[in-house]
């Protein structure tokens, strides 16, 4: 039996939570850590920390964020965000991640994938990829926070990825990210359909029935959303139920 | 078994849980995962801290021959198997629960520690793999004691391409994905979890808590 995740994702800028429209104009929504627990004590499946911290010798700061929410979480949490080395990942997972997502610096060295996996185990390994469209369904996939296009086709990077030993796709729409327009599901539909791992549908909700499309219609493993958890729009229970509401299995919202 | 079997160590009121730490995966996880019932935990390689412990965890995440040649060459095979035949509760968790089997296909010239009988599998490719969800636990043991106040259908958390095949009368609780997976098997003081119980919320409170009863009782 296939169970859709449903994930809150939290953008964290030197240790702090922000949620950016289009990645501009950046609000601060709180804690982490309280945050996080907050969010497993509503029956979240997983929690990701995107780390947006333009300064890498904030690295640190990312490393503490992990160990303070694995002594307050007891469900899978993933940290992403500035991962450009095996040792990066290291001090991540040692303190507590449980997976390490990695995006631009796949893109520059696709075997860092790899690295990682042989390392660690694919389990471990999210890679994410910004992806925004070209009309004719097809997308490229950008890096740098959405500023650089690569040029590499999204579908067939996801496909590379996965061969190298990734463990699951991070899929955010460019397009859609910070809209509240809902998800590019002809994007979801077209990596879910491409590879056998696991696939986090990312960018554009702004409604429950977006979650429910995401995993309907787009195929997607698991949902992930953050502005309208963070700001009390919605709970993550009722994200739930509107998708149990849908025929959508998931793991049913706590008592 | 009675408390004159396995006397806890002189002076030592709280029980000791060892997890085994040959290098592999994060284990800062697992050892709070029983912090939080209470257990006083070390991450160890050490042979003589282990042969103390009240119970033994192994985990293991990534590959499988991977994890059997880091647990050959910390040499904590052997202690594995010694607390083991001595009757110390013991528990493998995901890839720590394939190392007990004979072998795996992920690795097929590797042996595994060969303390269950079977073999570990891919598989199908019928849903996504790795399977990295919860899941639903279909209890199929009555009365096992780390399953006590855990409710048939009680949701855990899984992540693994790779299952046990093994002789039905072991398997404690399987899940459904595409094929019956087996989710937990015990034998005796032998128990091993393909799911995760320290990522599975309050269902592996309950789990950890009774692994920690069982470590202090016996």
């Amino acid at each position: 039996m296939k169970s859709v995740r449903v994930i809150p994702c939290l953008d964290v800028d030197q240790g702090r939570v922000v949620k950016g429209v289009n990645f501009v104009g950046l609000r601060d929504a709180g804690d982490p850590v309280e945050l996080a627990a907050r969010y497993d004590a509503d029956g979240a499946d997983e929690v990701v920390f995107l780390d947006i911290t333009a300064s890498s010798d904030d690295r640190e700061t990312i490393v503490e964020l992990a160990r303070k929410v694995a002594e307050e979480v007891y469900i899978p949490f993933t940290i992403g965000g500035g991962v450009r080395s095996v040792d990066d990942a290291r001090r991540l997972l040692r303190a507590g991640a449980d997976k390490v997502s990695v995006n631009s610096a796949a893109v520059a060295h696709p075997s860092l994938v790899a690295e990682l996996a042989d390392a660690f185990g694919s389990q471990c390994v999210v890679v994410a990829i910004d992806a925004k469209s070209n009309g004719n369904k097809t997308w490229n996939v950008y890096v740098n926070g959405g500023r650089n296009d690569t040029a590499l086709d999204v579908v067939d990077w996801a496909g590379e990825i996965a061969n190298l030993g990734a463990g699951e796709i991070l899929l955010t729409s460019m397009d859609g990210d910070g809209t509240r327009n809902g998800y590019d599901l002809d994007l979801t539909q077209a990596v879910v359909n491409a590879v056998q791992i696991p696939v986090i549908a990312s960018g554009g909700v702004g409604e429950l029935a977006h979650l429910v499309s995401g995993a309907v219609d787009g195929g997607a493993d698991a949902v992930l959303a953050a502005s309208i958890f963070h700001f009390g729009k919605h709970t993550v229970r009722e994200a739930k139920e509107a998708l149990l509401a849908a025929g959508v299995t998931v793991r049913p919202p706590t008592e | 078994m009675s408390c004159e079997e396995f006397p806890l160590r002189e002076g030592n009121d709280a029980p000791l849980i060892a997890i085994l730490d040959y290098g592999i995966g994060n284990l800062r996880s697992a050892q709070k995962g029983f912090e939080r019932v209470g257990a006083e935990v070390h991450l160890t390689s050490d042979a003589g801290l282990i042969a103390e412990a009240s119970g033994v965890v192994l985990p293991g995440v990534g590959h499988f021959g991977s994890c059997m040649r880091e647990l050959r060459a910390a040499k904590l095979d052997e202690v594995a198997y010694s607390v083991i035949e001595a009757g110390v509760p013991f528990l493998g968790i995901c890839v720590g629960m394939q190392m007990l089997f004979e072998g795996s296909e992920e690795a097929p010239g590797t042996r595994g520690l060969g303390v269950l009988p079977g073999r570990v599998r891919l598989l199908p490719n019928s849903l996504p793999r790795p399977q990295m969800q919860w899941n639903r636990l279909d209890i199929r043991l009555q009365g096992s004691p780390l399953l006590d106040g855990i409710e048939d259908g009680s949701w855990v958390y899984f992540v693994h391409s790779y299952a046990a095949e093994t002789e039905p009368h072991l398997v404690a609780a399987t899940c459904e994905y595409g094929v019956e997976v087996t989710a937990m098997v015990e034998q005796g003081t032998l128990w091993a979890t393909q799911f995760h119980p320290e990522k599975s919320g309050e269902v592996g409170r309950s789990f950890a808590h009774n692994f920690y009863r069982e470590a202090s009782v016996l």
